[in-house]
């Protein structure tokens, strides 16, 4: 089941309510249409994996853990590393999460996460070969959301981004008789980007962003969009059965763009704290 | 790195930028079915079947105000290059979900309460854009059962490829290109009912490849009615009863 209670019928209600507000650019929080929850992140949290980040937007919690493994490439990507990103909503985080494997709510969280963090090239994986076609590392990227309030797909993106960002592996490389030997040296991934994601709703006319799982109950559309530093676009997904008119997808990735600037500097910050130790 | 467009501006086979591959429509292809269509579009090959209005199963996922959109998009184990495993697979049960997301805004669900309407995408030949050419089978098949509409939906991706911005991507270029952005629109009512994008575009380069791939939209649209406007008043099923 999804982990935001749906289509029931005080969201319903509540919707009508909800419109008359934001006709007035009121929101439920006090919020302007286009301002962001408090956003908090916090890299290095668990010393187990390679890399991991807490990351709140408001009320909504996740924790992301990266591990960094060797496995072998895909046979149509010899020359590139793995990445795999996974996110399950525990049962823990919401009244209306249920264990199981992931559903496809979580699925399409996390194949949207990876794809901003794919598509921006934020790891340069062609770096990350050991033998050509048959060793590789493997980046594994899970997201455990801890507790739901809307926007899942901006801190699935932000946690994921700032645990790969200040992720750190030991040195490896092949001896002559072609085995896998561990040096002290500890490092980095390759990083090359820092993508960002921005969430909008769209509820009746008005588009805003960050939306909490009261604004998310009744909106009619999602969208989100991922940006590098050169604010190209280099992500993006509708979600919800709603639709969007030319003019606000166009609008939608206007301001999604500017948040984007403001949401980097966050993640910079929480991603250069770690580094400080 | 491969050449996706050559010196005189063509892809590699042979289209212009702004120009889709062959296609063709064909509807009502599998008599079981409320309705149904085949659609090629460059060498995709995609069956849509609905089955609907009709009983839900299991029972308690029946809605009391309004029929329940399900919709499964699988491809053939021999529709690609490497045998796909039979299982759903993570990016199938994503593309399902916007499928199913892109078509619901056209439905007026509202009028079969406590049934399910459920619609099946079976790729038989993958090439590329096969979500998009899904989801214009879908609509089709969705009107051949007969099932109340607000509007078509009829969906085509636009993209980057060789630093230009094109339409239609078929599978290399949707793999050695830079970028795609499929989406689906309302051809009467403008409304987007899918919108994904993967791979770095500028903004103005995004905003160029939004408006190609809307008129695009607009372009096989006029195919699916054709391919309507032949099977309920065409030559081929007069007479028929």
């Amino acid at each position: 089941m999804s982990a935001v209670k749906r289509s029931m019928v005080v969201e319903r209600l509540r919707k009508d309510q909800m419109v008359e507000l934001l006709s007035k650019e009121k929101r439920l929080d006090n919020r302007g249409l286009l301002d962001l929850r408090n956003i908090v992140i916090e890299t290095g949290v668990i010393e187990r994996a390679s890399g991991s980040a807490k990351v709140q937007v408001g009320n909504t919690q996740v924790i992301a853990g990266v591990k960094i493994e060797t496995g072998e490439p895909f046979p149509d990507t010899p020359d590139k590393g793995l990445l795999v990103v996974n996110a399950e909503v525990l049962p823990l985080a919401s009244a209306y999460a249920e264990p199981g494997p992931p559903d496809e709510d979580a699925i399409e969280l996390a194949r949207v996460v990876d794809r901003g963090v794919r598509e921006s090239k934020m790891i340069d994986l062609s770096k990350l070969i050991l033998i050509p076609g048959r060793k590789v590392h493997a980046v594994f990227v899970d997201v455990n959301v801890l507790n739901v309030d809307g926007n899942l797909f901006d801190a699935t993106s932000y946690a994921t981004v700032a645990s790969i960002a200040t992720a750190k592996m030991p040195k490896l490389f092949v001896d002559q008789n072609g085995q896998i030997k561990r040096t002290e040296e500890i490092i980095p991934l390759p990083i090359k980007s820092i993508p960002v994601s921005v969430t909008l709703a769209r509820i009746g006319d008005v588009l805003l962003v960050d939306p909490t799982s009261e604004e998310e109950a009744v909106m009619d559309a999602r969208i989100t969009l991922v940006f590098d530093e050169e604010d190209n676009v280099c992500a993006g997904q509708k979600g919800q059965p709603g639709t969007l008119n030319f003019d606000q997808v166009k609008l939608a990735a206007n301001i999604a763009k500017v948040k984007a600037r403001e949401v980097r500097k966050i993640i910079l910050g929480g991603i250069t704290k770690d580094a400080k130790g | 790195m491969v050449e996706l467009i050559n010196e005189k501006g063509l892809r590699i086979d042979g289209r212009g930028v702004d120009e889709l591959r062959p296609l063709r429509i064909e509807v009502g292809v599998l008599k079981n079915a409320d309705g149904s269509s085949y659609i090629e579009m460059g060498k995709n090959k995609i069956v849509a079947a609905v089955y609907g209005p009709k009983e839900v199963h299991p029972k308690h996922l029946a809605l009391p105000d309004r029929s329940v959109l399900r919709c499964r998009y699988h491809m053939a184990p021999f529709s690609v290059d490497v045998r796909k495993p039979p299982q759903p697979s993570r990016r199938e049960i994503e593309i399902s979900k916007v499928i199913r997301e892109a078509l619901e805004p056209a439905l007026i669900l509202e009028e079969y309460p406590r049934t399910a309407i459920n619609i099946y995408l079976e790729v038989l030949q993958a090439d590329g854009g096969s979500r998009c050419a899904g989801i214009t089978a879908s609509a089709v098949a969705l009107a051949d059962a007969g099932i109340s509409m607000r509007d078509m939906v009829v969906a085509c991706a636009a993209g980057k490829i060789s630093g230009q911005v094109v339409i239609d991507l078929d599978d290399t270029e949707d793999k050695e290109g830079d970028a795609d952005l499929p989406i689906a629109i309302m051809p009467n009512l403008n409304q987007v009912t899918l919108f994904q994008l993967d791979g770095i575009m500028a903004p103005e380069e995004f905003e160029k490849a939004f408006n190609m791939a809307v008129s695009a939209c607009h372009q096989i649209y006029e195919v699916q009615r054709e391919a309507l406007i032949d099977k309920y008043f065409g030559k081929g099923e007069a007479g028929e009863e």
